[in-house]
C-alpha cells in the first residue's frame, strides 16, 4: 500500500452524491457536522433540553455528595444559617443596634439569610464548577452550560431545609409573643424572589466559571466578591438604613430587592420598590444573556485549557 | 451501496506550545502583557507564541459497519482525532460529517464519584455517556451482571476493589449502543479474564454491524477487531488500508534498528529508578548484531540504565512482537528465582537477557524495552513509548535439508525426539514385578 490511498480519500466526491447521502442518512440518523466555528453564538436550547437528564443526575449527585463524609450531614444546612444569625444578632443587633424595621432583629436577619445563603452557595459552587469537572470536560462531550446550572440548582435543597427552619422560628416567635405573624397572600411572591436570587447567582456564576477556566484568579476573587456583596445587601440591617439619595443606586444590586422582597412577603415590612426590582431584574437578565454569550464563545477551548 | 458513516476532511488542530497547561494565564499576566503592549490584541495574528499542529490535513472515510483501528506512536495525534470526532474540542481547520448517533468512550468510568453507590454511578455515568434514563433502567441488571458486582450494587464505589471499579465502569460503557462508537484504549483494564471478556464484547459490537473507530496500542486487538486501520504519524495520515498489511508495515517501519541509545529527546523515559541509556541486540561477544540471525544463533538483549533510587516494584524486561502484529511474549528480569533478581547499583547498570535459541520462527520481530514500577507506573511501555529493536530470523530452523523456510505456526521450537524401544514399559513392569 502506498500513502496515495489516504490522499485519494481527500478527493472530494461529487457534491450531488454527498448531498444525496446527507439526505438519505438524515431519514433515520442525524447528520452531525463538526467544523471550526468562531465568534458569538446563542445558546442551543434544544440541545440543553435533550441533555436534561444529565442536568438532573448531576444535580442529584451534587446534593448527595454535599454532606457525605461529614459527621453532622444535612444538619449543616441548619447550623450554618443559625450560627450566622447568632453572630449577627449579637454583633449588629445587640452591640451596634442596627435597625430592623420594628421586627425582632433575629427574625429579620433569619428571613434575609434565607435567599442570601441560597445565592452565595449557588454562586460559589457554580463559579468553581467547570474547574471541578475538568476531567469530565476533557473526556466527554455535553453542553458545558449544564455544569454551572446543576451547581446552582443543587442549592435548592439547602434552601428548602433553611425555609423549614425559618418557619419553625416564626412559630416560636409568634407563640412567645415577640412577633405577631400574619399569613398574607403575598407569600406567593416568594418563589419569584427565590428564582431571582438563583438567576442572579447563575448569571454571575456563568461569567465567573468561564473566566475561571482561563484565569484561576477567580478562586481568590470569589470570597472577596461575596463579602463585598453581603455589605451592600440589607441582610444584617434594614434597607431603611440607606439614605434615600442612594436608594436608586442600591437597587442595582438585585439581591437587595430579593432580600427586601422576602422580608415583605414573610414579615410584612415595607412594600419593596417595584421599579427598583424591575431595574434589578433587567440588570440580571442583561448579565445572564451577556454571560451566556461569553460562555458559548469561550466554551470551545475549555477542553484545551482545563 | 454502502452508506457513509464518517467523513473526515482535512482536519487540523493547532495547539500553543508548552502544552495545554501553559494555556491558562493569570489575570495579572494578561494585564502586564496588555500594559506593555496595549495594541497587540488589536492587530491580526496576535499570537506570538509558538504553535504546533497536533493534527494536520487528516482525511478519510468510514462506511457504515466498518471497524477502523487507529494506530500510531504516542503524540501521533490519535487522541486529538478522537477528541475532535467526539466534539470535545473543535478542529482548527477542516471538518467531519458524522451520519448517525455517535457515542464516545475516551476513558472508562468518566464521572464516577467515589462517594456514590454502584447503582447511582451507573445512572450518572450512563447519562454522561448519553444513555437515556429509560435505556439505563432497561439494561441495569445486565450491566450489573456483566460487571459481576451484584452483591455490591448499593455500596459506595470507594469501597470497591480496583478490579470491581473497572469492571463496573466498563460494563456501563459496553452497554452503550450508538450507531457510531469511538473508543480509546479502554480494553487495557482489569485482570486478564476481564480483558478477554471486554475484547469479546468489543467483538460483538464490531460484528453487530456498528461503525467503530478504535484507538489502540495493542496490535493483537486491532488485528482481531478491525477490518481497516488508519496509521497516524506526527499528526498526519501515513496510510489507511487493510489492517493486516498496514500493521506489518507499521511494525517494520517502527523498529528498524538493532541498537538504541538514549538521546536528549527521550526525556519521557528518564526516571530515578532505572533510566535506560542503551538497548541493543548483541551477539555472545556483546557486539551489536547487524542483519538477520539464524534460529540457532545466540542473541542477547542488552539493557543498560542508570539507577539512583531503589524501588521494590521495579520491573525491567522486554516484549517480543512479531512484525505481523502478534505479541509473542514478555520477559522480565524478575521472572527468575528471587535470589537471581538483579540488584541495581547506584549509577550505571548492564543487563543481558539471552533469547531462547530455536524458539522463534523465521520472520521479523520487534523487541521493545519494558521498564515499569509494577502496577504503579510505566516508564517504558511497549507500543506506547518503548524503544524498539528489530530482529530478523532467517533459517536455521531445522537441521533437515527439507525445511528451508518458515515453519507453519507462530513458534518454531526445537523439540527433542527420542526413539524408544517398543517394549520399554513392558521391560520395566517385568523388573518391578
Amino acid at each position: 500500500m502506498n500513502p496515495q490511498v489516504a490522499s485519494n480519500v481527500n478527493a472530494p466526491s461529487p457534491s450531488t452524491e454527498a448531498g444525496k447521502l446527507a439526505t438519505a442518512a438524515g431519514a433515520q440518523s442525524p447528520l452531525l457536522r463538526i467544523r471550526s466555528t468562531g465568534g458569538w453564538r446563542a445558546v442551543d436550547v434544544s440541545e440543553l433540553w435533550r441533555f436534561r437528564e444529565l442536568l438532573w443526575f448531576m444535580m442529584v449527585r451534587d446534593i448527595k455528595i454535599r454532606y457525605k463524609q461529614t459527621a453532622l450531614g444535612i444538619a449543616w444546612a441548619v447550623i450554618q444559617p443559625l450560627s450566622t444569625v447568632l453572630i449577627f444578632s449579637l454583633l449588629f443587633g445587640r452591640l451596634a443596634r442596627l435597625p430592623s424595621d420594628g421586627v425582632p432583629y433575629t427574625l429579620s436577619t433569619l428571613v434575609a439569610l434565607l435567599p442570601w445563603q441560597l445565592f452565595v452557595y449557588a454562586l460559589s459552587q457554580s463559579s468553581n464548577s467547570l474547574v471541578a469537572e475538568q476531567r469530565l470536560i476533557a473526556k466527554v462531550y455535553f453542553p458545558r452550560l449544564i455544569v454551572p446550572m446543576a451547581s446552582v440548582l443543587a442549592g435548592v435543597v439547602d434552601f428548602l431545609i433553611a425555609a423549614l427552619l425559618t418557619l419553625g422560628a416564626i412559630i416560636i416567635f409568634d407563640v412567645a409573643g415577640w412577633f405577631h405573624f400574619t399569613l398574607r397572600l403575598r407569600v406567593l411572591a416568594l418563589p419569584g424572589f427565590a428564582l431571582l436570587a438563583l438567576v442572579t447567582a447563575l448569571a454571575v456564576g456563568i461569567w465567573l466559571s468561564a473566566l475561571n477556566v482561563k484565569y484561576r484568579d477567580v478562586r481568590y476573587v470569589l470570597p472577596f466578591i461575596t463579602q463585598m456583596w453581603l455589605f451592600v445587601t440589607p441582610v444584617a440591617y434594614a434597607s431603611t438604613l440607606v439614605p434615600s439619595a442612594y436608594r436608586a443606586l442600591y437597587g442595582l444590586n438585585p439581591m437587595a430587592g430579593v432580600v427586601e422582597g422576602f422580608r415583605w412577603g414573610i414579615l410584612g415590612t415595607r412594600t419593596p420598590d417595584w421599579t427598583l426590582i424591575f431595574v434589578s431584574t433587567a440588570m440580571v437578565l442583561a448579565l445572564l444573556i451577556s454571560g451566556l454569550f461569553y460562555f458559548r464563545r469561550v466554551e470551545r477551548s475549555f477542553a484545551d485549557l482545563v | 451501496m454502502t452508506e457513509l458513516a464518517v467523513r473526515v476532511e482535512g482536519i487540523g488542530k493547532r495547539y500553543e506550545l508548552g502544552g495545554p497547561q501553559a494555556g491558562y494565564q493569570t489575570l495579572r499576566e494578561k494585564l502586564v502583557e496588555w500594559g506593555r503592549n496595549p495594541f497587540a490584541g488589536m492587530r491580526k495574528g496576535k499570537t506570538t507564541r509558538a504553535t504546533f499542529w497536533a493534527l494536520r490535513g487528516v482525511s478519510f472515510e468510514v462506511k457504515k459497519g466498518e471497524v477502523i483501528g487507529i494506530i500510531g506512536r504516542n503524540g501521533a495525534g490519535k487522541s486529538t482525532l478522537l477528541k475532535i470526532l467526539s466534539r470535545i474540542t473543535e478542529p482548527t481547520e477542516g471538518g467531519a460529517d458524522i451520519h448517525g448517533r455517535i457515542g464516545s468512550l475516551l476513558e472508562v468510568g468518566t464521572g464516577f464519584h467515589p462517594e456514590l453507590t454502584g447503582r447511582e454511578n451507573v445512572f450518572l455515568n450512563g447519562a454522561i455517556l448519553g444513555m437515556p434514563r429509560q435505556e439505563i433502567i432497561r439494561k441495569f441488571d445486565e450491566i450489573i451482571a456483566f460487571a459481576e458486582i451484584e452483591k455490591f450494587v448499593d455500596t459506595a464505589v470507594k469501597h470497591y476493589s480496583s478490579g470491581m471499579y473497572m469492571r463496573l465502569a466498563f460494563a456501563v460503557a459496553a452497554h452503550l449502543e450508538p450507531e457510531i462508537l469511538v473508543v480509546d484504549e479502554v480494553l487495557a483494564v482489569g485482570d486478564a479474564a476481564f480483558q478477554k471478556k471486554c475484547l469479546g464484547k468489543m467483538g460483538e459490537v464490531a460484528q453487530g454491524g456498528r461503525t467503530v473507530l478504535f484507538v489502540s496500542h495493542q496490535m493483537n486487538a486491532v488485528k482481531s477487531l478491525c477490518t481497516k486501520a488508519l496509521w497516524l504519524k506526527d499528526g498526519q495520515v501515513v496510510d489507511f488500508a487493510d489492517t493486516n498489511q498496514l500493521i506489518t508495515r507499521y511494525l517494520s517501519q517502527n523498529g528498524g534498528e538493532t541498537e538504541w541509545i538514549a538521546s536528549g529527546n527521550s526525556a519521557k523515559l528518564s526516571n530515578p529508578f532505572f533510566d535506560p541509556t542503551r538497548f541493543a541486540l548483541v551477539n555472545p561477544d556483546l557486539v551489536p548484531i547487524t542483519g538477520p540471525v539464524g534460529a540457532g544463533d545466540r542473541v542477547g538483549v542488552l539493557i543498560e540504565g542508570n539507577a539512583q533510587q531503589e524501588h521494590s516494584a521495579l520491573t525491567v524486561g522486554f516484549a517480543v512482537t512479531a512484525a505481523t502484529g502478534e505479541l509473542m511474549f514478555w520477559s522480565l528480569a524478575t521472572d527468575q528465582p528471587q535470589d537471581r533478581w538483579p540488584h541495581y547499583d547506584n549509577g550505571a547498570n548492564r543487563l543481558v537477557a539471552w533469547l531462547p535459541t530455536h524458539f522463534l520462527n523465521e520472520g521479523d520481530y520487534v523487541i521493545e524495552l519494558i521498564v515499569s514500577l509494577h502496577f504503579i507506573q510505566w516508564m517504558s511501555q511497549p507500543g506506547v513509548n518503548a524503544p524498539q529493536l528489530r530482529l530478523s530470523v532467517r533459517g536455521g530452523l531445522s537441521q533437515s535439508p527439507l525445511w528451508m523456510m518458515a515453519r507453519p505456526g507462530l513458534n518454531a521450537p526445537l523439540v527433542e525426539f527420542d526413539k524408544i524401544p517398543l517394549n520399554r514399559f513392558t521391560e520395566r513392569e517385568d523388573r518391578n514385578g
